[in-house]
């Protein structure tokens, strides 16, 4: 697996290193999200793809090293600049990060409200749209406290996406859903990229939805990165990526063992 | 040994001067919302009603119960004297000049100040400031702004409430309790209160103390460590931070322009 030259990248990472207290987190991280592509970062946890994200929100500035976001180097920019480069971003956060003293309506209606001169009905259809689209037609008008996890989580996608930006990032989408909410959203974010040609950054620990949906995966470890094509991820020969494919098979393997322990399939052959 | 006491002073020093330069830069930024659009005219009010109407019955009731003190203890120390008559001018100068403000204001970091902190480092530690910087929202703007100056602009209006409230719980105590003549009480107040010297000075007092309560509380949250603990560092650090501040400042102010 390697970096192909010569791809059009909309975000790329070039020798990032940050340390966080006395943790070396990242150390020349070097990769790119092609524009217009699915892309899945895979890792360990605590191998930084948190982190990752918010390099590419301008949230956390790396020690040394360039972060550039549809051609701009935001690594040095100031606060203002930043706004503007972010209205081209939409990120979903890991805990969702709607804001508590607000509706789950008004948390997504909310940049449409700040940034769009779109008139109060046409805000209401839009918003409704979205929530439809992520399965919460229902649960406009709760707050997010009384949402569950993966609801949240669904309804902050929608807040991400509603003002249509080019570049989507989107951390760990599936942790918490059942799995036809995490087919639904892997459909809804499937389709975001192909009906509008969004570039997809998505951080996952989901193997089996990843191969799914990514173009490219880029591989983090050592707080470095490995970058390449699913197939490309599937035969390689590096240790580090055979033992963390390796892991996710023993994992699902062990999970399917004590899912038949427990309940056993009637007329098996026991 | 001698050398890491040193060092320690020395982080320390350079730590607090840290602060007090990002307090100035946070404070300045805070008072730019304040005249650069958009201006949140909505949410300025809805701080306001956090701040201001949901404090109302403990600051009344307060006020009520320290002007009943000090009619009680007031009348009790004049009348040894004979001067009992000079009662509403010793519960009204006291009250306005010094403890209407500054209990009002420790009253409000209680209350109000702790309460934004805490929201505050909570939207920290849950990253919904950081979900408002992706939505290019400016968090000192959308939040930090509204409840800094909400909490500097119900400060006055607070403790003149609990002046009010004062007043009249030494009026109840000197005049229906004590027995002392209602008209005397008034004229008393009335002689030795005047607008220029005492109201206006009380007020300038509390909008000081509300400033420093509302940058402070504000700043506390929002430079909180994203965790349970800087939660409860920010809230705990709020209460003491302002109530020493607002207890130096109101000595510094008194000293310096005698009000």
């Amino acid at each position: 697996m390697s970096t192909e030259p010569g791809q059009e990248f909309r975000v790329a990472l070039d020798g990032v290193y940050l340390k966080r207290g006395d943790r070396q987190v990242l150390r020349g991280l070097t990769c790119g999200f092609p524009r217009g592509q699915i892309s899945v970062v895979l890792g360990g946890s605590g191998c930084g793809k948190s982190t990752l994200m918010r390099l590419v929100g301008g949230l956390t500035r790396p020690d040394s090293g360039v972060v550039r976001v549809a051609g701009e180097d935001i690594s040095r920019m100031s606060n203002r600049r930043l706004f503007s480069v972010r209205e081209r971003i939409g990120m979903l956060f890991q805990g969702g990060a709607l804001l508590d003293s607000m509706t789950v309506f008004d948390n997504v209606a909310l940049p449409l409200r700040e940034h769009s001169k779109l008139a109060e009905p046409d805000i209401r259809a839009e918003v409704s749209r979205r929530l439809v689209a992520v399965g919460l037609e229902q649960v406009g008008e709760l707050y997010p406290r009384e949402l569950s996890g993966g609801m949240n989580r669904r309804a902050a996608l929608a807040r991400a996406i509603v003002t249509d930006p080019e570049i989507v990032m989107v951390d760990e989408p599936f942790s918490g859903l059942d799995p036809i909410n995490v087919r639904r959203i892997e459909a809804l974010l499937v389709e975001l990229n192909r009906r509008l040609g969004i570039t997809l950054v998505v951080t996952s620990h989901h193997l089996a939805s990843s191969l799914r949906m990514a173009d490219r995966i880029v591989f983090m470890v050592d707080g470095r990165a490995i970058s390449g094509t699913p197939e490309a991820l599937l035969q390689s020969d590096d240790e580090r990526v055979v033992a963390f494919l390796e892991a996710e098979k023993d994992q699902s393997t062990e999970d399917y063992a004590a899912r038949t322990d427990a309940f056993p399939v009637a007329g098996g052959a026991a | 040994m001698r050398l890491p006491a040193v060092e320690r002073i020395g982080f320390k020093s350079q730590l607090f001067v840290d602060h007090l330069g990002g307090l100035a830069v946070f404070t300045l930024s805070v008072l730019r919302c304040a005249f650069v659009p958009p201006f949140r005219f909505r949410r300025f009010v809805d701080e306001v009603f956090d701040a201001g109407v949901l404090s109302l019955s403990i600051v009344c009731l307060s006020g009520f119960a320290v002007g009943a003190v000090l009619g009680l203890q007031g009348y009790d120390t004049l009348v040894r004297f004979g001067a009992e008559a000079n009662v509403g001018a010793m519960v009204g100068l006291s009250l306005v000049r010094e403890l209407g403000p500054v209990l009002t204001a420790l009253l409000v970091i209680g209350r109000a100040g702790s309460a934004a902190a805490a929201q505050i480092a909570t939207m920290v530690t849950t990253e919904q400031l950081d979900g408002l910087r992706m939505m290019s929202i400016d968090p000192i703007d959308f939040v930090v702004g509204p409840k800094a100056l909400a909490l500097l602009v119900v400060m006055p209006l607070l403790a003149a409430l609990f002046i009010l409230f004062a007043l009249f719980g030494g009026y109840l105590v000197s005049v229906m309790l004590l027995g002392l003549h209602g008209g005397t009480y008034f004229a008393s107040l009335e002689s030795a209160i005047t607008f220029a010297d005492d109201i206006v000075p009380s007020f300038s007092k509390a909008l000081v103390f509300g400033a420093l309560v509302g940058f402070i509380a504000t700043y506390r949250g929002y430079t909180s460590e994203p965790t349970s603990t800087g939660v409860s560092a920010a809230t705990t650090g709020t209460v003491v931070t302002a109530s020493v501040c607002v207890l130096l400042f109101d000595y510094v102010i008194t000293a310096l322009w005698g009000i």
